[in-house]
This record gives C-alpha cells, structure tokens and sequence, in this order.
C-alpha cells in the first residue's frame, strides 16, 4: 500500500489502543443509563464518577467542577451563552482575542446580535494577546474574558496566568478554550487563575463525542440544553460514559507521558521549522517561534496556494491543513492569520503541520524531502515566483 | 471531492509557462478568493485544411496562482483554445471547461470563471494591439474583467513589482 503519513494531530488523533480497550465494555456490557437506580446504571454512574475524578485531579479541580459535553464547540457555547445569559443583570460586555476558534467567534457573534457588546482583542505579530490590552479593555459591565490557551492554527500559547490574574484582580470572570493545550502542557485551574475551562478528547487521543467544561464552584450559568437535568443540571442529556470513560483514560495517558512526549514533538516540530525554512527561499513561520505547542508548526510559503499544496502533498501521501482562502467553505481565508496582519495571498501560502504520538523520524525526514518539491512545483505554475 | 480529470490535469498540467514573445497575453484575477492567473497566446495561420489560412491560436501557455481547480481549470483551456479561430474561442465558457473535467464542486465553479476570463483577456489584448476591430460584446467583457482585475491588482502589487523588478535585472 501507499504510504499514507498523518501529519493533522490538530485536527482530530486517533484513539490510543489502550482508551479503546477501556471504553469497549461500556457500549454493550455496562452500558446502562447512569441516572438509572438498578446495578447496570449503577455500574454506569460508578464509572462516569471515576472518569470525573480523574479528569479533575488532572487540572487540580474539584470533581463537581467538570461538566462533561459533547464537543469543545458545546463546551465554548456552554461557557460564553452560560455565563453571559447568567449575568445579564450585572453586565453585557465579554472580551474575547482575535484568535480565537471559529465557535468561540461566532458564538460571540451571536451574543452581539443578542445585544451582548463583544470587544476583539487584537494580537501581534507572534499571534500573542498582550495582558494589558485586556486589562485596559475592561470596563465595569465586563462580564467575561475569554481567551484560547493554545491556537489551534498556529500554535500560540497565551499568557493565561497573566490574564487569569487580571480578571481576578477586576472580578470579571474567565474562561479559557484549552482544547488543544489540555494533555500538553501542565494546567492547573487554580494556580492559572481560571474560572472556566474548556477541553476535548479527540484531541489526546481519546474517542469523539466528549469534552468537558470546568465551572468553578460558585460560577452559574444559564443552561443550553433542558431536559433531565444530567451534569448539575447544566447540561442535561443521557451521558456518552463509553466516550467519557475513553476521554478520562486518554487524559491520564497524556498526562503520564507529557514530559517525554513534549520533548520529542518538540525536536521533531524544531527541526521541520528549521530544515523547510533553510532549504525553501520566501518561506515563514507563522506565529510566535517558541511560545508554542509542541506539536505544531505553521509554515507560509510565498507564491504559492495552500489548497494546491494540500493536493500535491496528499498525492505523495502526506496529511496537513491550510488556512487559505480556496480551501474555506466561505473561501475566505483564517482569521486567524489575518489577525496577525498577513494578507490574503500571504494567507494562501500557509500550511498546517501537526504531529502527534505516532509520528517517526523517518515521516519527518520524508516530509522535509517532499514539501520543498511541491513548493517548487507549483511555483513553476505561478506568475509570481521568480 | 474532485474528479479524476481535475487530479490528472492539476498534476501534471498541459502547457504550463510563459512564451517568450506572445501576441497576446491575458492577466485575469478573481475578487472571490484573491487568485489570479496569466495567459499567454501565439497567433498565426491555421495549417488544418478546414481553417486554412484563418487566422487561430496556435500556441497558448499559462501561469497560475490559485487552487487545484485554478490550475486544472487553466490546464483544461489550454488544452480547448489551442487551435481555434477567436470566435470559437470566445465561446468557451465555464459550462464547456467544468464539463471537460467532469464536472467541479460547485464551490469550484468560479475557478473555471477566471480560465475562460483570461482567454478573453488575451485574445482583447490581441486585438487592440494590432488595432483590430473589436465588437462590443468583447468590448463588455473587457471592461467587466479590468474591474475585477483592479481589484486584485491592488492586493497584489508588492509581488507583481517584485517580479518585474527580478525580470529588469536580467
Ligand atoms: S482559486 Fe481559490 S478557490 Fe479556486
């Protein structure tokens, strides 16, 4: 068979063969309904609290502080309409960065036709949010800040401590969208000053279809969806507990191995950034070149599309991502890289690569030999390239 | 999402570059996503029988910045100007391009637009250097795809000087 090499860990992993072992039993042996009272939704519920527990005890929460969801987008939705709709009487103003991932942005687009007013914080040129530009931003209706610890396009890590002691310091709550930094880099809610935390399974290597939303004791939130009353109430539905319990495993792995896994994502993701800006003229990275995820690296290759490239690179079996414009839905291309003052036809030229668990060397090695010929290939095609 | 016709042609384009002393050239942008492409014609005789001594594209190149439909939709009209009198010419449409590759997602469409757009472009640019009669259904089209191409322009004209810059040291 082609070689098929999976360099799109930011998108979506796949399951650790261990979190799939642990979840099996739970969708045909205990399977039961947790709110159930006989031994099969007892069984059920046991394991639901179990995986609480140890997701809490991972970011240093208290286990009735994890709210499990569907989704990090159902998460986010929880967190901003929650809170927002909560506090109505006290405010309408919700502080958001310029980079933040599409449900965020857009649930706070909806807010604004609400009559919620949204404030953009703009980032620089790294991809960073400046603290003070937050702090200068809130105004006494201020009722949430919210910013992505890790970018999921360029990787950036934010200043969350930082911001997170802002908010205290201003009583103004905060909520943070860690779904690609949970599993990668040490959280705690308390040390980090956060009020509400948002993270996903899919992305270390857990199943789809859970996530959680961390909910500071104390905190209320208006919920989205009514029914049985599940998860305090905030988040009724019967739970997903094969997906759950998968998640909870998945999350202990990540934390087991995240010194030794950082240390080697971030050699390999080093060297790519390096080798492809060395042997490529007019390419970039994209974002700030240390305060980053380990695993990913966003590249800008001058003259050139990223769709097209996406379709070279996939014919020689290699999976990544673009934030161009020709490869959108809309065709318009990421805000998030049009936050960081790109243009559109700079856009175009970006690609994502994303490495995880099961990425060698030898894919690296392969991926540095065959990106810089694509490159040159269709920069033959380009009435730009010199 | 694309069909096999777009991957062959995408991959391995037909008559991709420049000519070096073309008598037309067409330079087309699209304002949906920012892409823009170039092309090149060569006029002559017809040597074909049927044509003889009408005057058709003989040879004709392009350059593309844009999409895997962007470049299999400038490879395919390569492919369908080659030959033809201006008349013929002018009438390939995205219809006849999008259907010579089996078909493009609708998303795509537009891509097959900026194709058929430079052909027009060059064969104008034709025309009006050699003081020909141009009609004014032509003449329309024109004026449509300067304005879009302005637009472009504008977005792109740090690369578009540093190429000629590269070009005038040569
Ligand atoms: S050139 Fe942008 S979508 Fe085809």
């Amino acid at each position: 068979m082609r070689k098929r090499i999976y360099l799109d860990y930011a998108a979506t992993t796949p399951v650790d063969p261990a979190v799939l072992v642990a979840m099996r039993p739970y969708f045909n042996r205990d399977f039961g309904n947790p709110s159930s009272l006989h031994s099969f939704g007892q069984k059920a519920k046991s394991a639901l609290e179990g995986s609480r527990n140890v997701i809490a005890g991972l970011i240093g929460a208290k286990s009735e502080e994890i709210i499990f969801t569907s989704s990090a987008t159902e998460s986010n939705n929880l967190a901003l309409k929650g809170v927002a709709f909560a506090n109505r009487d006290k405010g309408n103003h919700i502080i958001i960065s310029a980079i933040e991932h599409d449900c965020v942005l857009n649930t706070a687009l909806w807010l604004s036709k609400q009559g919620f007013e949204i404030t953009q914080i703009p980032v620089g040129k790294d991809g960073l949010v400046d603290p003070e530009r937050i702090e200068k931003s809130i105004k006494k209706d201020t009722i949430l800040v919210s910013v992505i610890w890790g970018n999921n396009e360029i990787g950036t890590l934010q200043p969350i401590v930082e911001i997170g002691r802002i908010c205290r310091k201003k009583n103004v709550l905060f909520h943070t969208d860690a779904a690609q930094a949970f599993g990668k880099i040490p959280i705690d809610v308390v040390r980090d000053n956060v009020d509400l935390l948002t993270a996903s399974s899919h992305k270390i290597y857990g199943p789809k279809g859970a996530a959680f939303l961390f909910v500071k004791r104390g905190i209320l939130l208006t919920p989205i969806l009514h029914g049985g009353g599940q998860e305090r109430n905030l988040r009724s539905s019967t739970e997903n507990i094969g997906s759950i319990v998968g998640f909870a495993i998945a999350a202990e792995i990540a934390d087991e191995r995240m010194n030794s896994e950082n240390k080697k994502l971030l050699m390999m993701r080093d060297k790519i950034i390096n080798k492809i800006l060395r042997k490529v003229p007019d390419s970039y990275l994209n974002g700030h070149p240390t305060k980053r995820i380990s695993n990913i690296a966003n590249l800008r290759f001058a003259f050139v599309e990223g769709e097209s490239m996406i379709m070279e690179l996939s014919a020689a079996g290699i999976a990544v991502s673009t934030g161009s414009a020709c490869s959108s839905p809309k065709l318009e291309p990421s805000h998030v890289l049009l936050a960081l003052g790109l243009r559109p036809e700079e856009i175009h030229g970006s690609v994502r690569i994303s490495l995880g668990r099961w990425t060698t060397d030898k894919e690296i090695d392969y991926l540095i030999e065959v990106l810089p010929r694509v490159v040159e290939k269709l920069r033959k095609i380009s009435p730009f390239a010199r | 999402m694309y069909s096999e016709d777009v991957i062959k042609h995408f991959r391995n384009p037909h008559n991709m570059g420049k000519i070096k002393k073309p008598d037309g050239i067409g330079k087309v942008g699209n304002i949906i996503c920012g892409d823009v492409m170039w092309l090149y014609i060569k006029v002559g005789k017809s040597a074909s029988r049927r044509k003889k001594d009408e005057e058709v594209i003989i040879d004709v190149k392009f350059e593309t910045f844009g999409c895997t439909a962007a470049i299999a939709t400038s490879s395919m009209i390569t492919d369908l100007a080659k030959g033809k009198t201006f008349e013929e010419a002018l009438k390939i449409n995205k219809q006849e391009i999008t259907e010579s590759l089996g078909g493009l997602p609708p998303i795509k469409v537009h891509c097959s637009v900026l194709a058929s757009d430079a052909l027009v472009e060059a064969i104008y640019d034709y025309l009006a250097k050699n003081k020909r009669p141009i009609s004014k259904e032509l003449e329309e089209r024109h004026v449509h795809i300067k304005r879009e191409k302005e637009i472009i322009e504008e977005r792109y004209k740090e690369w578009v000087g540093k190429q000629e810059e590269v070009v005038g040291e040569k």
